[in-house]
């Protein structure tokens, strides 16, 4: 499958990979001169392989409370939230990011990989909401970066983006096409995920135009990685997945017990938990991998869910498990290949913006 | 003793230049493009012997890690240990100051040696390779 800048990748040099289907680009100049920009300057990412639901009617937000571990009436219209939706059982089925426009019409933005699974799951619980997948009719676009303001500013007229505060909407228009910009993102830099009709690719060169005095340069998944991976956030299929509660992973600021309810209340307000995932940091020079196992006193006790370079702080790091009275700075030992390499646990929290 | 100054190649992406009988070994331009940034290297001891396509050093990309393969059975008289420090000249210099290791052939006849790929053999091998993926 491609997006609707497939050829736009190609033009600017892409190196292309699969990613659940999609062919995307990993890299253009390189991943860490992509990511070394994005934290200095601004990126520009194509992520119209994510699905896109909307959720619409007087039954919608019923529906999506109900999904969610987190809560939607905490929103005003044009607020967006980040949650799990979990099973009966706990275990997560995605995570999301609902947008609400307004009472009666909902954005729903979920991973690649899960598009098919979370669109059954929704209409099987829709409360008869009305569900429409706008996923192949609509592009997305994130704009990432300290200087992506900036930019996007020279791009919008009427909307005072420093009134859009962090997980803000705006119904708007960008060089007069119409669209929905959010001040969200994948990064942990400031940045907005702008949300427009697929026939509108222009919209790729006029971004690019207007923001090279900011320098802005394409960045690729593999820089979305690195960069997500610095900032603590969770990447569906690596960190978290069905077998995995949102107890166990650092989301449980995003389960809301005081909620009336919600699918897997139950079964995570009773989760015994005896694993956490943490970050960590290998004090030798090898990258770690997903899968890689986790030892203490040569005993195994977890496995390494995502591990990279960091191009920022220069290190090996990675989030994985380990049993419950595992503390940060405390020694752990990470199997690579035949050999075991020494690591430090560290939150998943590598990169803070200032 | 050997007096090739030419370079050959293997499939699994090293390219081997013999010079004053030693053996120098490093990894292609395309094996380093398909790599992309290189951020560590574990090499061998000098005095360690491999023999024939066995793993002696592994390369950490940002995505992926490799292993690489002695081409030729020999020991290894000298490493490349500035490397260490500076990984991307691997990118940077795959031919020159991205050298990987140079070991002394334990045994190796011309023969031996033109088994492996020429420049224009090596070109045409990733040549189909690209056309695969494609």
């Amino acid at each position: 499958m491609k997006t609707p800048f497939y050829d736009i990748h190609k033009l600017f040099g892409a190196k292309m990979l699969s990613f659940y289907g999609w062919e995307m680009p990993l890299q253009y100049s390189g991943i860490v001169a992509e990511h070394i920009n994005t934290r200095a300057n601004v990126g520009l990412f194509d992520v119209s392989h994510m699905g896109r639901f909307e959720v619409k009617g007087s039954k919608a937000f019923d529906c999506l409370q109900t999904l969610v571990t987190n809560d939607i009436s905490k929103l005003n219209d044009n607020q967006a939230l980040y949650s799990p939706i979990c099973h009966d059982n706990g275990g997560i089925i995605d995570d999301l990011i609902v947008y609400m426009i307004n009472r009666q019409k909902f954005l729903v933005v979920v991973n690649a990989s899960n598009r098919e699974k979370d669109l059954e799951w929704i209409v099987k619980h829709s409360k008869s909401a009305v569900i429409e997948n706008i996923s192949d009719k609509t592009a997305l676009l994130a704009l990432q970066g300290p200087l992506a303001k900036k930019v996007l500013a020279k791009a919008v007229i009427g909307v005072n983006l420093d009134q859009l505060k962090p997980f803000d909407i705006a119904v708007t228009n960008i060089f007069g096409i119409e669209c929905i910009i959010s001040r969200t993102g994948y990064t942990g830099e400031d940045g907005f995920e702008i949300f427009f009709d697929s026939s509108e690719i222009d919209i790729w060169d006029k971004l690019m135009q207007v923001g090279s005095r900011f320098n802005i340069k394409p960045a690729g998944l593999g820089a979305r990685d690195t960069l997500r991976l610095e900032a603590g956030l969770m990447l569906y299929g690596n960190d978290i997945n069905e077998n995995i509660t949102p107890l166990e992973v650092p989301l449980k600021w995003t389960v809301k017990f005081d909620k009336k309810e919600f699918i897997g209340k139950e079964a995570l307000l009773t989760q015994q938990i005896n694993r956490k995932l943490v970050g960590f940091e290998i004090l030798e020079k090898r990258i770690a991998r997903h899968g890689n196992e986790v030892l203490m006193n040569g005993q195994k006790v977890g496995f390494v869910t995502s591990g990279s370079f960091s191009p920022t702080m220069k290190k090996s790091i990675g989030f994985c498990f380990v049993p419950m009275h595992v503390l940060p700075n405390q020694l752990i030992e990470i199997s690579i290949g035949d050999k075991l390499y020494k690591a430090k646990v560290n939150s998943t929290r590598f990169y803070r913006r200032k | 003793m050997l007096m090739i100054e030419d370079i050959r190649f293997t499939k699994e992406h090293e390219w081997i230049i013999i010079k004053d009988g030693l053996a120098v070994i490093g990894i292609s331009d395309f094996a380093q493009r398909e790599l992309g940034d290189i951020v560590s290297i574990e090499l061998p001891r000098v005095g360690s012997r491999f023999g024939y396509m066995q793993a002696m050093a592994i390369i950490d990309s940002v995505k992926t890690s490799s292993d690489i393969y002695s081409p030729l059975d020999g020991e290894v008289v000298e490493i490349n240990e500035e490397l260490l420090e500076h990984p991307e000249w691997i990118n940077q210099s795959p031919y020159e100051s991205g050298w990987i290791v140079k070991m002394k052939p334990s045994n190796m006849q011309a023969e031996e040696f033109n088994s492996l790929m020429t420049t224009e053999q090596y070109n045409k091998f990733i040549g189909e390779m690209k056309k695969e993926k494609e």
